[in-house]
C-alpha cells in the first residue's frame, strides 16, 4: 500500500498548470480587483505549451467579500511582492510550518509525517526542524491517533491529524463524529477542539476502490465540524492557515492528484476565510459550482463553452461546511442557472445538500431545475478507463451546460 | 488476589467476589484519636495485598488522618445518597434516557480524588455522577444536568452521560464505550507536551476492556511514555454480559502486556487511595500503568436494567454485608474512636437532607432557553456567523 501511494505522490496531473494566481484569486480578498489582468501559460506533461488569453475580468460588481473575511487578510496588498511558486503540497506544508512557528500549541500527527517525512511529503522536514514531540509518528492505528489528538485538543493543544488517506479515516469515524464533532456541545461550551484533520481523498490514479473513495459526504452531517476543500497553492495554504487558527475542528480535503499543482504565491502571510466560496470566473449565463479536482475539469470545459459563446460563472465553494450562500445566492440571482460539479458520490453527495440548500433559499430565482454533475454510485473500478467514466470529465460539463442554457 | 481462570458458573463467580476480604478491616489500633485530628496519622491495612504485574505492587499499610477518614465517609456518602435520589427521581420520570448509577463504586472515585490534585485530570466513561462530584461538581449543577435545566453542568444539553468540569480537570462525561480511552491518552499526551508534571487518568469499565482502540492507544502510550494510568473499573460485569463470558483473560491489570499493572480491591478506600499515588508517581517516571479495581455496582448496568437478570440478588447483599466501601469506612471511624456511631448516623441523615433540599431546589429550576439549541454548535470566530437555518437568515440579506 505504501508503494502504491507512493507512486500516487508521484504522478501528477494530466497537466502542469502554471496558474496565474490573480486571475483566481477575487473572491478571497476583499479588494476590488476591477483592472487586474493576467495571462495563462499552460504547460503540458509533453512539452508544449501555449498561451493562454487575457482572462480579464468580467462584471464590476464582483462580491469579493462573502461571509465574512479575516481582517487581517485585508491589510495585506498583494501586488507589492512577485510572491514565490510552489507545488501545492509544498504550500501546504509552508502553512503548516508558518503556523507551527507562530504558535507552539500546534503539532503534527500521523502515520510516516515525521522522519519519512510524509506520503505526500507535505510535513517534510518539519520533524528535522520541531522535533519528535511536535511531529509525531503514530502507529497505524486512526482510531485512537485520531482520539488522542481531540483528547489534547481538549487541553488547548492544537493538533493537526493527517491521514494518510481520508478513507482511512472511516476507521476514526466514532471519534471524529462523536467527540470531536460534539464535545464543545455536550459540554455546555466548556471544551473546544480546535482540530484539523487533514488528508487527500478522490479518485486517482488506478489506486483502486479503497483508496479512491470520495467521502466528504460522510462527513457533512457531523454537528460542529466544519469542512473545507482546497483546490489550488493558493488557497492550501490559506486554508490550512485557516483551520489551524479556528477554534472549531475542521477537516481539510485535499486531493491525491491535485499535490503537484504550481502556483506563484505571495510572499507575506494571508489566510483563506474558511467559510468562503471563491469566484473562479465571474459570468453571466450560468452559475457553476464545484470544488476540489473538478474545478480543472471545469475550468477546461470552460474554455469549450466559451468558445461556443457562453459566458459560465465559476465558483469554486471550497466551503464544505458550511455552505456559503452568500455567493453562491449572489450568483444565482445574477446568471439562474445552477449546474453543480462534483466528485462526490451521488447518492447523498455534497452536491445532494447543496441542490437541497439552493432550492429552499433561491428557488424564486431559479429559472430552470438544477443540475448535479456527480461521480457514478460505484465503487472506484481499477480499469482506467472505467476510472474515467466515475467521475466528470469536461465533456458532460459542456454538455449540461448546454442543456441548462436551452 | 489475583482473578485466574474463573469456572463458568455464576455462584462460583460471587464466591469469588466476596473473597478479596480475607483480613479484618483494622490492625494496629491507634488509641485515642479525635474526630478532625489532622496530625495524627493512622497506619492501616488494605483488606488485601495488591498484586502486582511486571511491577512490584506497593505496601499495604497506607497511611490516613482522622479527618481524611470522616472525609472519605462523608463524600461517599453524599455519591451514595445522590445516586440513590437519582434512581427515584428517574421512576418519577424526572430524569430521562439512560441513567447509569454508580452505587458500590464510590471508593473509586473518592480514593482516587484523594491521592491527586484538581490539576491531574480524570476522564471517564457514562457512569460519571460520582466522578463528577468527587472532582468538585456540586449537587446543584449535577441535579440540573440529570433532569436537563439549564444550571445543569453542561447547560441541560449534555444529560446523565456528558458531565464535564473542566477547569477541575474532569473530561467527562463520554457515551461510547471505550471512546474516551484515546481521548484520555490525548489529555496525557497534552500534558507531557506542555511538561505539567501531571497526569491523566482514563477510567474504562470491563467491557470496554475488550476495545481495540483501548490497545491501540495504549501502545502510542507506551512509545511515546505518556504520563496516562489506565483505570478498568471492573464491576464484573458489561451490561448483561458477565466478564467471564465477554473476556478470554479477565485478569484486566495483565493484559497491558508490556505495561505494568496492579490489581486493587476497589472497595476499599485506602487501598485505591495508595495504588493511585503510587500509579501516579510511577506514570510521570516511567509511561503508563495499568490499574485493576475490583469493584461492583449494586443497581443495574442502567435505570433499564434490573439487575438481577444476569446476577443473583444474594450475589448483590452479600457483596453489600461484606465489601461494601462506606461500611467499611464506618468500621475504620468507629474502631479507631474518631467519631460515635450516632454521630455518623447524623452526618448521613444531614446528606440526607441536603440531598432533598437540593432537588426540591432544582424541580423549580428553568428548562434551557430555546435558543441554546443552536448555541455551542461551533465556536464563535473569525467573525462568523454561524447560520443555523441558512434559509432564514440568508434570503433576507440576498435582497
Amino acid at each position: 500500500m505504501a508503494a502504491a501511494l507512493q507512486m500516487a505522490g508521484t504522478l501528477t496531473a494530466s497537466s502542469n498548470i502554471v496558474i496565474n494566481s490573480d486571475r483566481f484569486r477575487f473572491g478571497s480578498l476583499p479588494r476590488s480587483s476591477a483592472g487586474r489582468k493576467g495571462t495563462i501559460l499552460v504547460v503540458k506533461s509533453d512539452g508544449r505549451h501555449t498561451v493562454g488569453f487575457n482572462a480579464g475580468l468580467r462584471g464590476a460588481n464582483l462580491i469579493t467579500n462573502a461571509v465574512a473575511a479575516k481582517t487581517e487578510a485585508s491589510a495585506k496588498t498583494m501586488d507589492s511582492k512577485p510572491g514565490h511558486e510552489v507545488l501545492l503540497f509544498e504550500a501546504l506544508r509552508e502553512g503548516l510550518e508558518e503556523e507551527m512557528d507562530r504558535d507552539p500549541r500546534v503539532c503534527v500527527m500521523g502515520e510516516d509525517v515525521g522522519h519519512y517525512g510524509g506520503s505526500y511529503k507535505v510535513t517534510k522536514g518539519l520533524a528535522d526542524k520541531y522535533g519528535d514531540l511536535r511531529v509525531l509518528d503514530t502507529p497505524i492505528a486512526e482510531n485512537s491517533f485520531t482520539g488522542m489528538g481531540i483528547g489534547a485538543a481538549m487541553t488547548g493543544l492544537r493538533p493537526v491529524v493527517e491521514g494518510m488517506n481520508m478513507g482511512f479515516l472511516l476507521l476514526a469515524f466514532n471519534q471524529i463524529s462523536n467527540n470531536c464533532g460534539m464535545l464543545h456541545y455536550t459540554s455546555g461550551g466548556q471544551f473546544t477542539i480546535p482540530i484539523v484533520i487533514r488528508g487527500p481523498g478522490g479518485v486517482g490514479r488506478q489506486l483502486g476502490a479503497e483508496h479512491s473513495q470520495r467521502l466528504e459526504s460522510y462527513f457533512q452531517s457531523i454537528p460542529g465540524l466544519q469542512m473545507v476543500a482546497c483546490s489550488t497553492p493558493y488557497n492550501a495554504k490559506g486554508l490550512m492557515k485557516a483551520a489551524i487558527r479556528s477554534e472549531n475542528p475542521v477537516v481539510l480535503f485535499e486531493h491525491v492528484l491535485l499535490y503537484n499543482l504550481k502556483e506563484r504565491i505571495p510572499d507575506e502571510d494571508y489566510i483563506c476565510c474558511l467559510e468562503e466560496a471563491e469566484m473562479v470566473r465571474p459570468g453571466e449565463h450560468v452559475t457553476i459550482l464545484m470544488y476540489s479536482r473538478m474545478r480543472y475539469h471545469v475550468m477546461q470545459a470552460a474554455k469549450t463553452l466559451v468558445n461556443k459563446g457562453y459566458d459560465p460563472e465559476v465558483i469554486d465553494i471550497r466551503s464544505l461546511k458550511p455552505f456559503d450562500l452568500y455567493t453562491i445566492g449572489n450568483s444565482i440571482q445574477k446568471t439562474h442557472r445552477v449546474l453543480i460539479v462534483e466528485e462526490c458520490m451521488r447518492t447523498g453527495g455534497i452536491g445532494a445538500s447543496l441542490r437541497a440548500a439552493i432550492i429552499d433559499n433561491f428557488w424564486d430565482f431559479l429559472d430552470a431545475p438544477i443540475m448535479c454533475l456527480s461521480s457514478q454510485d460505484v465503487p472506484t473500478p481499477y480499469a482506467g478507463s472505467l476510472e474515467d467514466w466515475t467521475v466528470v470529465q469536461p465533456a458532460q460539463i459542456v454538455a449540461a451546460v448546454e442543456q441548462l442554457c436551452q | 488476589m489475583a482473578v485466574s481462570r474463573l469456572a463458568p458458573s455464576a455462584s462460583t463467580l460471587s464466591k469469588l467476589l466476596l473473597h478479596p476480604v480475607s483480613a479484618p478491616p483494622f490492625s494496629r489500633p491507634f488509641s485515642g484519636t479525635a474526630a478532625g485530628d489532622d496530625q495524627t496519622v493512622l497506619t492501616i491495612e488494605t483488606s488485601v495485598p495488591f498484586t502486582g504485574h511486571k511491577i512490584d505492587p506497593p505496601s499495604r499499610s497506607v497511611e490516613a488522618t482522622p479527618k481524611e477518614l470522616l472525609s472519605f465517609f462523608q463524600d461517599m456518602a453524599v455519591m451514595r445518597r445522590m445516586e440513590i435520589a437519582a434512581d427515584s427521581l428517574y421512576k418519577s420520570k424526572l430524569i430521562r434516557g439512560f441513567c447509569h448509577l454508580y452505587d458500590g463504586q464510590e471508593a473509586v472515585a473518592v480514593g482516587m480524588e484523594a491521592a491527586i490534585t484538581q490539576r491531574d485530570s480524570i476522564i471517564t466513561a457514562y457512569r460519571d455522577h460520582c466522578t463528577f462530584l468527587g472532582r468538585g461538581g456540586n449537587l446543584v449543577e449535577a441535579f440540573s444536568e440529570l433532569m436537563g435545566r439549564r444550571t445543569g453542568c453542561s447547560k441541560g444539553k449534555g444529560g446523565s452521560m456528558h458531565f464535564y468540569k473542566k477547569e477541575a480537570g474532569f473530561y467527562g462525561g463520554h457515551g461510547i464505550v471505550g471512546a474516551q480511552v484515546p481521548l484520555g491518552c490525548g489529555l496525557a499526551f497534552a500534558q507531557k507536551y506542555f511538561k505539567d508534571e501531571t497526569v491523566t487518568f482514563a477510567l474504562y469499565g470491563d467491557g470496554a476492556a475488550n476495545q481495540g482502540q483501548l490497545f491501540e492507544a495504549l501502545n502510542i502510550s507506551a512509545l511515546w511514555d505518556l504520563p496516562v494510568i489506565l483505570v478498568c473499573e471492573n464491576n464484573h460485569y458489561g451490561m448483561g454480559t458477565a466478564e467471564w463470558r465477554a473476556a478470554k483473560s479477565a485478569a484486566y491489570y495483565k493484559r497491558g502486556d508490556y505495561v505494568p499493572g496492579l490489581k486493587v480491591d476497589g472497595m476499599d478506600v485506602l487501598a485505591v487511595k495508595q495504588a493511585c499515588k503510587f500509579a501516579r508517581e510511577h506514570a510521570l517516571k516511567n509511561g503508563p500503568i495499568i490499574l485493576e479495581m475490583d469493584t461492583y455496582r449494586y443497581h443495574g448496568h442502567s435505570m433499564s436494567d434490573p439487575g438481577s437478570t444476569y446476577r443473583t440478588r444474594d450475589e448483590i447483599t452479600g457483596i453489600r454485608q461484606e465489601r461494601d466501601p462506606i461500611e467499611r469506612v464506618r468500621k475504620l471511624i468507629l474502631t479507631h474512636e474518631i467519631a460515635s456511631a450516632s454521630e455518623l448516623k447524623d452526618i448521613e441523615k444531614e446528606i440526607r437532607k441536603k440531598v432533598d433540599e437540593a432537588i426540591a431546589q432544582f424541580k423549580e429550576s428553568p428548562m434551557p432557553d430555546p435558543s441554546e439549541l443552536f448555541a455551542d454548535v461551533y465556536v464563535k470566530g473569525y467573525g462568523v456567523e454561524m447560520q443555523a437555518c441558512p434559509g432564514l437568515k440568508l434570503s433576507k440579506s440576498i435582497k
